[in-house]
């Protein structure tokens, strides 16, 4: 029995056309005016494009990152950075990745901002409207919210959160990384001013992220030393990279849609046999619209490492709730803000699919779970 | 004997990323067992309060318990073996059943031994339990002790073979339903012996030293470690008293001071003096001659005996600490709960919250906990005042 890798949303084995993508793609430095970094900047520029056109949005207005974790720290510290001054607070949801949390954490810390408010999200893990209202005011300067849950896959109203910004004048920071290339994304209609994606979950290369930034929006360069990304991103560019980045961009958008209804489909069969097979079991998320490619999954009375751990070995590879808490039996903070007591959210587990997964993996997920989360749920020897 | 020879069994490794469980991972994967290495974090340095010498977030800044370095060895090796390797997170339950321990004995006046409490409370319990949800039969750590069931079904512990790396200390205390589960493939083994199979098996970690001091306290200094835990509850200097009351000194904090222990007491004369007794009800210390250290038996309880308690009567060699090769004494009393024994000779240093481990030769009976030393003459100065 092989192996059936089922965790897209930490990352995402590469597609075939990306790595021939890169293989081609020039070696030179693209800010050198010898041919061979003319080519580079041909290369980089033909990239941007490319991405600029999956995103809806024009080449100027990205900025190249080494991935989207610095894509998000741009995004924020980019905005403060000096003393606090007028509007200094943030406001975040309580199911925001760690990057944008510890990043406003430390934003706080250091005094650049005066204060992060938290929005409370329900049951479901969507933002409670009159959170949003109380959350965003007057002395907000930015109001951070992801596109969809990398742990539930829900997605937020970000119309909703637009709404809020504007009327109380704050700016909008989204953090689609699990969205971009799963479901449309446009950024020139979405009215956020700034949008992070990450290349990895699509199927393109690690290294390359990316923020959008609305024109005119003022960002402080968080890496000194370079003029690369106008100025506001130093070092040089990752070009084969980030040819990689759009070439995975570009092939996840061409076909979205179809591609969006066979991986829904796949996750409800899976649902379909898991909820038969094993009892107890519970899907979060279950009302709220949420990616087509995600089911997190709730084991009430079962070790969640067990389980983890049993999975690999029968040959499937899952996570919790996240790869960025594994290894810490913290629950997660966005299952516990959801309203799940400790126990259950060290229970989840989170199956994510992606371009290379097909109906014998979530056979193999099916056939196996059953006796590994009655095990996972024996008590202690 | 070898509960595991002539057939496949799913088996869990305890691997600490030192050559002992290492070894242990390599001779289970060459008997061609279904090999799971398992990790137990227990304690990180980085989050450890500032001022201890170690730059916080630092991997580096020392030789950690199941830290990243250690971790980052034990993933060669199972890598080395192609076997899974899983690290689980129990540094909440090693906290407040080990670390916390560890300090409440100190700052009470009490010797505490962590390594027994860590093997009782936090390792072979949760690991066997998450052995049998791995659907492992067995869980094998690389403690140097032998465990042999006969053929009804009972575990007899046994010394190692090697008497310099016996641990029969160590593990005494787990119970006998547990035991019936675990392996030790290295009681019949010496060091070098170990060595020998992790240098065959191409261990990266076959040259590795040994660690020595108790992982929470890499520089072996305990009592500046309880001094930060417990900065608001470690008693300040108190009184050096003799036997008889007499004031002859200063001492530095109750925590600093272990029964038997002669440096550092700053008490200038021709006879060395001892520590007899701590006294945390009167924040004193009770120094004594080299006579006055030597227990005539002791009293000791949270008993967990293998089968039952000894009779009344039954000659036995006790430990009353690791290095200790342990004195021939008589059980006087023993229950479910508790134990008392007379020595042969008298012993040095019987330590209040060191184990006391008791033997029928190299046959482990049980473990305890000790309360008091028992003098042969006068009253001894470390029974609690509550007790007169």
């Amino acid at each position: 029995m092989g192996r059936s890798y089922l965790d897209y949303n930490a990352t995402a084995p590469l597609r075939p056309e990306v790595s021939r993508a890169m293989a081609g793609a020039a070696w030179g430095n693209p800010s050198s005016l010898h041919a061979e970094g003319r080519a580079a900047r041909a290369c980089l520029e033909g990239a941007r494009e490319t991405l600029a056109r999956a995103l809806g949005a024009r080449p100027a207005e990205l900025v190249f990152t080494g991935s989207a974790t610095e894509a998000n720290n741009l995004a924020l510290r980019g905005l403060f950075g000096g003393p606090a001054g007028e509007r200094p607070r943030l406001a975040l949801s309580q199911v925001e990745h760690p990057s944008v949390v510890q990043t406003a954490r430390a934003l706080v810390a250091s005094g650049q901002a005066e204060g992060a408010d938290a929005i409370a999200v329900d049951g479901e893990g969507r933002l409670r409207p009159e959170a949003l209202r109380r959350a965003v005011g007057r002395q907000t300067r930015v109001v951070s919210v992801l596109a969809a849950s990398n742990e539930t896959g829900v997605l937020q109203d970000i119309g909703a959160v637009v709404e809020a910004a504007r009327a109380a004048g704050a700016l909008v920071h989204v953090d689609a990384v699990q969205r971009f290339g799963r479901l449309p994304l446009d950024v020139a209609s979405l009215g956020a001013d700034l949008v992070t994606v990450s290349s990895h979950k699509l199927g393109g290369p690690r290294g390359a992220g990316a923020l959008w930034v609305r024109p005119g929006v003022a960002l402080r360069p968080q890496i000194a030393g370079g003029h690369q990304e106008r100025n506001r991103r130093g070092g040089t560019e990752d070009v084969p990279a980030i040819v990689g980045f759009a070439e995975a961009a570009r092939v996840a958008t061409a076909d979205l849609e179809t591609e969006a209804r066979r991986l829904a489909a796949l996750r409800d069969r899976l649902w379909e046999g898991i909820a038969e097979a094993v009892p107890g079991v519970r899907v979060l998320g279950l009302a709220a619209p949420r990616l087509p490619n995600t089911l997190s999954l709730v084991f009430p009375g079962a070790d969640g490492e067990a389980l983890l751990f049993g999975l690999d070995l029968a040959g499937v590879a899952a996570s919790s709730g996240s790869a960025c808490t594994a290894g810490s039996l913290e629950p997660s903070p966005a299952l516990l803000a959801m309203g799940l007591d400790e126990g259950t959210a060290r229970s989840a587990l989170r199956v994510s699919l992606g371009w290379a997964s097909t109906a014998a993996d979530v056979e193999h997920l099916t056939r196996v779970l059953p006796d590994i989360v009655a095990r996972a749920r024996q008590e202690a020897a | 004997m070898n509960r595991l020879a002539g057939r496949r069994a799913r088996v869990v490794v305890a691997m600490s990323g030192g050559v002992d469980s290492s070894t242990v991972a390599g001779l289970m994967v060459e008997a061609g067992h279904d090999v799971i290495g398992v990790m137990m974090k227990l304690y990180d340095r980085s989050e450890a309060a500032p001022g201890d010498g170690g730059v916080s977030g630092d991997p580096g800044a020392g030789r950690e318990c199941c830290g990243l370095d250690d971790a980052a060895d034990a993933r060669r090796v199972a890598d080395t073996l192609g076997i899974p390797f899983y690290v689980s997170d129990y540094q909440e339950v090693f906290r407040r059943a080990v670390i916390d321990e560890f300090v409440d004995a100190y700052v009470g006046g009490r010797t505490p031994n962590p390594c027994v409490r860590c093997n009782d409370a936090v390792k072979f319990k949760p690991l066997l339990a998450r052995a049998r949800k791995l659907g492992a039969e067995f869980l094998a750590t690389g403690h140097y002790v032998r465990a042999d069931v006969d053929a009804s079904g009972r575990v007899e512990l046994r010394r190692a073979v090697d008497a310099g790396k016996d641990q029969s200390y160590f593990v005494a205390g787990i119970a006998p339903e547990a035991l019936a589960r675990v392996v030790f493939p290295l009681g019949g083994m010496t060091k070098q012996e170990v060595r020998g199979h992790a240098e065959r098996l191409g261990l990266p970690v076959a040259h590795k030293p040994d660690s020595q001091e108790i992982c929470f306290v890499p520089d072996g200094d305990h009592a500046g470690f309880v001094a930060r835990e417990a900065a608001e509850r470690v008693a300040g200097p108190g009184a050096l008293v003799s036997l008889d009351g007499t004031r002859l000194g200063q001492h530095r904090g109750l925590h600093h001071y272990t029964v038997g222990q002669r440096r550092g007491l700053g008490i200038a004369d021709a006879e060395p003096y001892y520590v007899v007794g701590l006294r945390p009800e009167r924040n004193e210390v009770i120094v004594g001659r080299r006579r006055d250290v030597t227990a005539s038996g002791l009293v000791a309880s949270r008993a967990r005996w293998l089968h039952g308690p000894p009779a009344a009567g039954a000659a036995v060699t006790a430990r009353v600490r690791h290095r200790h090769a342990g004195a021939a004494a008589t059980v006087l009393r023993a229950t479910d709960h508790e134990v008392e024994v007379a020595f042969s000779a008298p012993v040095g240093a019987v330590a209040p919250g060191q184990q006391l481990v008791l033997y029928d030769g190299d046959r482990v009976l049980g473990a305890a906990t000790i309360d008091r030393g028992l003098s042969a003459g006068r009253t001894m100065a470390v029974e609690p005042l509550d007790a007169r």
